[in-house]
């Protein structure tokens, strides 16, 4: 690679989304409520889908879209499962 | 790491964007790490799915573009499937959160439908 732009930048912006979904992961292991639980985990999902995104980009492979893609979609059907249980106790009626 | 080089000024613009995008990711971790209460705690993920995806998405769009042949769109999937799946995800919190704190007796606003629709629900 003859400019090192990238090779620099990438890593660092590896480096803050694991700092950030550390973060959440505090959030999640001493949120006082079951919703702060299930909210910082939602948080992790979004963290670790943009994670996927950016390795994409460092390997230079598309096959990482998919794994965000499937990332995206358990985050949306596992956060609205637990949050339909929180509302109503029990998942399907 | 990369098959071609990019030229300069392709780099610097996937670089801007994707650190914006991870700093706006870790500013969005710290408000839920460190707002007090919950309904203040579910605004702040919220920066992540709209203006951080969209930072990271914009450079994996440059990116692949200039990389392979044609424009790759593929990744605006991703961003837009977020972007409708996340409001849903974050209404269906609030008012389970809301549900909860009326049950456990907090200090929460009553309920807007009193009468009809949402008797067995608040009950």
């Amino acid at each position: 690679m003859t400019h090192p732009v990238l090779s620099w930048a990438l890593p660092i912006a590896l480096c803050m989304l694991v700092l950030a979904m550390v973060l959440a992961l505090v959030r999640l292991l001493k949120g006082p409520s079951a919703q702060d639980r299930v909210l910082a985990l939602d948080c992790m999902y979004l963290n670790g889908m943009l994670l996927a995104l950016v390795l994409g980009v460092l390997y230079g492979s598309s096959t990482y879209f998919e794994g965000a893609l499937l990332i995206a979609l358990f985050s949306f059907v596992g956060t609205t499962a637990m949050a339909k249980f929180l509302l109503r106790g029990e998942v399907i009626e | 790491m990369t098959e071609a080089a990019l030229p300069l000024w392709a780099e610097i613009i996937i670089a801007v964007l994707v650190l914006a995008g991870s700093a706006i990711a870790l500013l969005g971790s710290w408000g839920l790490l460190r707002l007090k209460t919950y309904f203040e705690r579910v605004h702040a993920p919220s920066i992540i799915a709209t203006m951080g995806c969209w930072c990271v998405m914009h450079g994996t769009i440059v990116y692949f573009s200039l990389q392979g042949q044609g424009l790759a769109l593929h990744s605006l999937l991703i961003a837009l499937f977020v972007a409708i799946t996340v409001p849903v995800t974050n209404i269906f919190l609030m008012r389970a959160a809301l549900f909860r704190a009326r049950r456990a007796g907090n200090d929460a606003p009553p309920s807007l439908s009193r009468s009809t629709g949402s008797q067995e629900r608040d009950s």
